[in-house]
């Protein structure tokens, strides 16, 4: 306490200083009705801790007036539930939650007090009342930011949501916005104001203006004027409605093949080994899908090794899950499937043991409960091209670390002695022997690669679906059909048949619903192999025979 | 009969066996008391009669693989199909038993909101309706996957894994509330079987009796069709397909028939085991089920039908055990059998017997 009211001494001498500061430029731009001392703007905060809820609708509107940069701050936490005040000095602060108890920081000063338990901190309670006026508050504040795409998510919020004073804001705000994007938008929440406020002609123009937008809003709007008394305004609303209807179902044509590219690419990750241990070497390894399972919780202990450093665990991952895998691999390999070459169905049971063996492991060694990857800040989040096609990162990253694992290993296997030696030894074994390949070797390093590979598909999965010891089973039989679909042996058939698989499952989706589509692939592939038994893209020639 | 068992010692011994079993387990049931040394507990009796319908889907896992060289990694599927057709008809037998009270409609659809039973509902209150699709069912799908797939001579690793896609697919499927069987719960709640109480204990005997029947009968038909000259094709087949086919054979109908009368078989084996163990869900249908019953066949020891009924009764006594003594080890020693077996005893229990009795 004594060390607390000591601070409190410095505090507010900073506090007269920084005040000092401030009433300088309040004092500059007192234009407007402005709080433009210190004393003020702490008791304006202050009113924030009054039970009335009139009182601090008033706060806040005063607050948005100071244009003081704290105030954006405060106003968020209060929105999210994070603004206390201490009880016993009726400070206001902003509380980050802790392990053992809060993190407080006074709002006045801007210093950070300490973390004090939750009994000491009272929550500034705020209604749904509240909460609208301190979004559009908060909106307004950011229209101000320096920051283009704060100002272009701000202006996003005021979607739905604008009134008189707002739109005479914007308008303002436009005259001074350089960003295009910004100003597009602006001038999209003004026409959709001009829709329903305006007269006839500005009706009309902002209708034409509007029909090349994409916001759902606009949809709406343009919707309900369709039954307009008007017979000119409903007539061109309708026309607008069904371009933007026409612009909205390409867009969505598109996203949903984004979508099925993204689950090509998980399918393909998952296939891509097996088309080296399948493919090439013709192994049927059961517990592909657990060295993916492997590859996942690598990712997982990695991610409890450095936990400060989730991006940074992700990229050490994936070599570390390459290896775990690989050496599993190797290990199976030379324990197992070495003695049963020849033999593809006893493999498959084998192999499908191995498979037991390591789920119950994993299980044994993590628990049977799902363990949770997290995603670093970089995956989250999205790409907005426009208002009707957003892409997520994750699943954007997803494809392009596919693409990137595909084009390594094809390098690999064409351009590299290791793969040179692996196509020997899968075309003409004894011929590749006579030619000096240690073919024993070359098996069980082009095992190893399979397998690392899967491991590597384990580390993106991580970030897509739950970690668990059922993980690798959910995806050994769509492995198993992307192959066999896209011909044995075929490192492009398994990329193509990866995609089209995924992209025709994301079709199907919406009339068939998910399970009825997956059902509908599987039959399909099942048809299809009954057809053309050797997959899409079959080897020709001698090799085929082997 | 006799020309049947005359080269088949196992076979001999497992039916002879079979017959003590089917006289005396009802005997030591009911006619002594629990504390009597000789009491055999109707939870055994039930256990060994679920058992006995393992061994009959055993040996219809045997006849394809073991003689036709097939390895069905979905042979659960004719397994489970067998056993939702009899859970229908039982689950019709329930009446206004419920817990809707409705007499027409089983729990689940009226919980689903139905008015009326879905069309192929219609039939299974007769019992021998249910019986003819028992085999119907299975049999049906057998043949038309088994046309397309032999026809097409889709062979060796890619059937098996698309009988493993088949299986998977009717997984998904049958998870399904819209299909209108019971979705994950499946079909369970059954009150009696012809009338007598499922519950009673006669009534348990009664199926058990009925299973070790069935199983005797199934080793004898499959025991005839191994014998004739089509079981001799089928061996061929397995040994070198093209060379029959280049002689003259119609490999893919050949491979037809057999494969769809193992399919019947798995389905009848699902029909003894739904009563038994009162429930038939989608789970049945999961590709791991088909693969561990692909390991009783393999550990008993393949081509010879009785080690087949052996592996069922081993692996399946082992997990009743594990699973219940140690849960976590059971996965564990699934697997190392698996692995064992694949590598040190290719031809299983029965071939270490009798590799013992030659070197004796």
């Amino acid at each position: 306490m004594y060390l607390l009211s000591q601070k409190n001494k410095t505090v507010s001498l900073l506090l007269f200083l920084i005040s000092l500061f401030f009433s300088n430029i309040s004092f500059a731009e007192s234009a407007v009705e402005s709080i433009d001392n210190p004393a003020k703007f702490s008791s304006t905060l202050e009113l924030l801790l009054s039970k009335s809820y009139k009182d601090k609708e008033q706060a806040i509107e005063k607050l948005v007036t100071t244009k003081d940069e704290r105030v954006k701050k405060i106003l968020e936490a209060m929105l999210n539930a994070r603004l206390f005040y201490t009880k016993q000095d009726k400070k206001i602060v902003i509380g980050e939650k802790q392990d053992d108890g809060f993190l407080i920081t006074d709002q006045l000063t801007q210093k950070q007090i300490g973390t004090v338990n939750k009994s000491e901190l009272k929550k500034i309670r705020v209604n749904n009342k509240l909460r609208r006026i301190l979004r559009s508050a908060i909106a307004t504040l950011s229209l101000s930011s320096a920051d283009a795409d704060e100002r272009l998510d701000a202006v996003k919020q005021m979607f739905g949501k604008t009134d008189n004073a707002a739109i005479a804001n914007l308008k303002e705000h436009l005259d001074t916005e350089k960003n295009k994007k910004v100003r597009d938008e602006i001038e999209t929440l003004i026409s959709i104001n001009d829709l329903k406020t305006g007269n006839k002609e500005t009706q009309l123009t902002a209708i034409k203006d509007l029909s090349k937008s994409l916001h759902s809003e606009v949809r709406n709007e343009l919707e309900l004027l369709k039954n307009n008394d008007d017979p000119e305004i409903a007539n061109a609303s309708a026309a607008a409605a069904k371009r933007i209807d026409e612009r909205l179902s390409v867009y969505e044509k598109i996203n949903t093949a984004f979508f099925g590219l993204s689950l090509g690419s998980v399918l393909v990750l998952a296939a891509i080994g097996l088309a080296i241990t399948f493919g090439v070497m013709g192994v049927i390894n059961m517990a592909h899908g657990e060295l993916i399972m492997l590859g996942a919780y690598t990712t997982y202990v990695i991610q409890q090794l450095m936990p400060n450093h989730i991006g940074m665990s992700l990229v050490v991952a994936v070599p570390a899950a390459f290896m775990v895998s690989a050496i599993v691999g190797i290990l199976i390999e030379r324990l197992v499937i070495r003695h049963l070459y020849g033999r593809p169905l006893e493999t498959l049971l084998a192999t499908f043991g191995i498979s037991l063996i390591l789920q119950q492991a994993v299980r044994t060694i993590f628990s049977p409960l799902n363990r949770s990857v997290e995603t670093p800040q970089w995956m989250s989040g999205s790409l907005e091209i426009n208002p009707a096609l957003s892409l997520t990162y994750n699943r954007l990253y997803i494809i392009l670390f596919c693409l990137a694992v595909f084009a390594l290993l094809f390098l690999i296997i064409k351009k590299t002695r290791l793969g040179l030696s692996v196509q020997a030894v899968s075309q003409n074994r004894s011929m590749a022997r006579a030619m000096g390949i240690r073919a024993s070797r070359v098996d069980a390093l082009t095992f190893g690669l399979g397998s690392g590979i899967a491991g590597i598909a384990g580390v993106a999965l991580s970030q897509l679906t739950n970690v668990g010891p059922n993980l690798g089973q959910a995806y050994i039989i769509d492995s198993f059909m992307v192959v066999v679909f896209g011909g044995v042996g075929n490192l492009w058939g398994t990329l193509i048949s990866g995609f089209t698989l995924g992209i025709a499952n994301k079709f199907m989706e919406p009339w068939a619903g998910a399970v009825l589509a997956k059902i509908l692939v599987l039959v399909f592939i099942i048809l299809f192999i009954q057809k053309r038994p050797r997959g899409l893209f079959p080897k020709k020639g001698r090799a085929a025979e082997g | 009969m006799y020309n049947l068992l005359k080269d088949d010692r196992g076979g001999q011994i497992f039916l002879v066996l079979l017959t003590f079993a089917a006289i005396l387990v009802p005997i030591l049931n009911l006619s002594t008391g629990v504390d009597n040394p000789f009491h055999v507990s109707t939870l055994t009796v039930t256990l060994v009669g679920k058992y006995l319908a393992f061994a009959l889907l055993a040996l219809s896992v045997d006849l394809v693989w073991g003689y036709m060289g097939i390895l069905s990694l979905g042979h659960g599927a004719f397994f489970a199909l067998g056993g939702y057709a009899m859970g229908m008809y039982l689950m019709l037998q329930i009446g206004d038993r419920g817990v809707y009270g409705n007499p027409d409609l089983p729990d689940f659809m009226v919980f689903l909101n139905l008015k009326e039973l879905p069309w192929f509902w219609n039939g299974f209150d007769n019992f021998w309706y249910a019986m003819i699709m028992v085999a119907l069912v299975p049999g049906l799908l057998a043949f038309v996957f088994g046309a397309l797939a032999f026809r097409s001579r889709v062979t060796g690793v890619y059937l098996s894994i698309i009988t493993q896609a088949l299986t998977y697919a009717l997984l998904l499927a049958f998870f399904r509330n819209e299909l209108g069987l019971g979705g994950n719960n499946g079909l369970t709640d059954f009150k009696d079987i012809l009338g007598f109480s499922l519950q009673a204990d006669s009534t348990r005997i009664a199926l058990f009796i009925a299973s070790a029947i069935a199983l005797g009968l199934g080793y004898l038909a499959c025991r005839a069709i191994v014998v004739s000259r089509l079981g001799k094709v089928a061996v061929a087949i397995r040994d070198a397909e093209d060379r029959v086919r280049f002689i003259g054979y119609r490999v893919d109908r050949v491979k037809l028939a057999i494969f769809t009368f193992s399919a019947v078989l798995a389905g009848i084996a699902g029909a003894l085991y739904v009563p038994q163990v009162g429930i038939i869900n989608p789970g049945e249908f999961s590709p791991l089920k088909s693969i561990e019953l692909v390991v009783w066949v393999a550990i008993g020891g393949r081509t010879t039908l009785y080690g087949a009924v052996l592996g069922a009764f081993i692996v399946n006594y082992s997990k009743t055990y594990l699973t219940g003594a140690a849960p976590e080890i059971w996965l564990f020693a699934l697997g190392a059998l698996f692995v064992l077996v694949t590598l040190y005893l290719p031809n299983g229990i029965v071939g270490l017997l009798k590799r013992r009795r030659v070197e004796a």
